[in-house]
């Protein structure tokens, strides 16, 4: 035994067989993308930046209940909130959230009793500065415009399991 | 330079060291290239978690616990959970329980794959970190797949799961296992007989097995020392105790025995995510994932929809949480690291009046000074390495 372990050792017998394995992988396709032009699949339920979502009709879906503001944990969400001129209808005037505090945990969009706030499937909002990513009111609408068509799906596919 | 003039030189190692695993600092006393001192500064990361927590729900709190070792997030959630269903009182639907073992197993193999990988990487092998890295990423995909993030999952709730897992995903874990378990046979072929991986940590901060009881060790590195104590094994929680794994201990108790252990801890956790897959695809394992009082988990979305009761539910919890029974108690988990615990004191109110948390790295790390000393500059990294020490954890 210890003869064969002496002419493994010698021959660097280790060595060679995590080299030609090595070599190997070498020739197997790879499992890298090519990032901006190729991405992964994404779940329905991937949590990246949020969104204000409206009625198909064009009305906003937040009723100011701040459920949201109770639960962040990090204290990100900052509503104000008093009846709309026009109808009377309680109304957010201002919605702010603090992206850099913002954790992603999905309590937000969780507590929304009226799916509102979203966090949505982009993950490519990165900025230049600190100050863009406080988003209020209309960037959060502006989102939800933008995104609607995706985030729909997803609460469809995701909605028997919630 | 005559006798009398001579002293050991004092250098710092970290906290931008890229083998210093974070933000550690060590302060190390070298007599030439000997180690004779060492002294760990922490609280670079430090983020006042177990204060926080004080003035957060308990739902809101899940979330800080992923936040902890970010190498392996959900074995986190698991203990304060635990601990919280433990102050409650409440049994956790088995779906519920299955789908947290997957996960916690799947969470060891995140963790391990990340450190044994990285731990070769710092004694000078750079495939295996690139090869263990495809399967983290896979993992990761499990993970996004079933919370919606790929490492701060916030998944685990106080009785139960936020969400079912679709049939398709646990199909895809349970193909996935087949085709690790050949990749950890490369990885083990790449690197563990390796004669460098071994020269630079066979022998290398060697422990007894009383050692490790006294400082406190639990984990990889206490059954490395030849201890076969696992949690899992030992006070069996959620439905550990029907499920069938080996826990590997070493012999030697040196870095070499440590990474061994943690490889076969691999596939053992494989193993037990077989046993948990082909579970969940039984008929009489259907059913809810989170225990059906509202008073504790929201209600789901469509009777929140309808009923008035289920709505008012789901604007108590969300704003005001529920409310603990005044008690302490203590819950620890196997998390990848070792003994991960949670030390809650509730005084009836709906936010824990204290939280403990006991991190498996904190203690790890104390025993830097002990497995340094006498040893080689370059194996500081190997030791430290080998310790699996995550700051997040460390300085909480």
């Amino acid at each position: 035994m210890q003869i064969t372990a002496a002419i493994k050792s010698l021959f660097l017998k280790e060595f060679f067989g995590a080299f030609f394995l090595a070599f190997r992988y070498m020739l197997k396709p790879k499992p890298t993308i090519n990032y901006p032009h190729e991405k992964n699949p994404q779940s329905p339920r991937y949590r990246g930046e949020h969104a204000l979502r409206r009625y198909p009709n064009g009305e906003e879906r937040c009723i100011a209940c701040k459920l949201c503001e109770a639960i962040c944990p990090a204290q990100a969400i900052t509503i104000e909130a008093e009846p709309r001129g026009n109808d009377g209808t309680r109304r957010t005037t201002r919605y702010d959230i603090d992206m850099v505090k913002c954790i992603y945990c999905g309590f937000c969009q969780e507590a929304c009793p009226v799916d509102a706030i979203v966090e949505g499937p982009n993950a490519e909002f990165a900025t230049e500065t600190r100050e863009e990513l406080y988003y209020d009111k209309q960037r959060l609408l502006d989102n939800g415009a933008m995104w609607e068509r995706e985030i729909a799906r997803n609460i469809a596919a995701d909605a028997p399991y919630r | 330079m005559t006798e009398q003039n001579m002293r050991n030189f004092s250098i710092n190692f970290g906290p931008q060291h890229p083998a210093a695993h974070g933000v550690l600092r060590l302060v190390l006393e070298l007599d030439g290239e000997v180690v004779e001192r060492v002294d760990p500064h922490i609280g670079l990361l430090h983020r006042g978690t177990e204060k926080l927590m004080e003035a957060r729900t308990y739902l809101q709190n899940v979330p800080y616990f992923d936040r902890l070792d970010y190498c392996g997030p959900m074995s986190q959630e698991h203990s304060f959970v635990l601990a919280i269903e433990k102050l409650l009182g409440v049994t956790v639907p088995r779906r519920a329980q299955l789908i947290r073992v997957l996960y916690a197993e799947m969470t060891r193999i995140l963790s391990h794959m990340l450190n044994v990988t990285t731990q070769a990487m710092d004694v000078g092998a750079l495939t295996p970190p690139v090869w263990g890295f495809e399967e983290r990423e896979k993992i990761m995909v499990f993970y996004e797949r079933a919370s919606g993030a790929r490492m701060h999952a916030n998944y685990f709730r106080p009785g139960g799961v936020a969400k079912d897992l679709p049939p398709a995903l646990i199909a895809d874990i349970g193909a996935w296992l087949d085709p690790f378990l050949k990749l950890m046979d490369d990885l083990e072929a790449l690197f563990v007989e390796n004669r460098i991986f071994k020269q630079r940590n066979a022998d290398i901060g060697v422990l007894t097995a009383e050692e490790c009881w006294k400082w406190g060790f639990s984990g990889p590195v206490l059954r490395g020392s030849g201890v076969a104590w696992d949690l899992r094994r030992a006070q069996p929680y959620e439905c550990y105790e029907e499920m069938e794994f080996d826990i590997p201990v070493g012999k030697h108790g040196d870095c070499y025995d440590r990474q061994v252990v943690r490889l076969e801890e691999m596939r053992q956790s494989v193993r037990i995510m077989r046993q948990c897959v082909e579970k969940l695809s039984l008929a009489e394992n259907q059913g809810p994932v989170l225990v059906p009082d509202h008073k504790i988990t929201p209600p789901r979305r469509a009777a929140m929809k309808q009923s008035m009761e289920s709505l008012i539910h789901h604007f108590k919890l969300f704003t005001e949480g529920f409310r603990t029974p005044e008690g302490e108690v203590y819950v620890a988990t196997e998390a990848p690291k070792g003994e991960f615990g949670v030390y809650l004191v509730s005084d009836g109110t709906d936010k824990p009046y204290k939280c403990k948390i006991r991190a498996p790295g904190f203690a790890h790390l104390q025993g830097m000074d002990l497995l340094c000393r006498n040893h080689m500059l370059a194996d500081v990294s190997a030791i430290l390495g080998a310790q699996d020490i995550v700051f997040g954890e460390v300085d909480r």
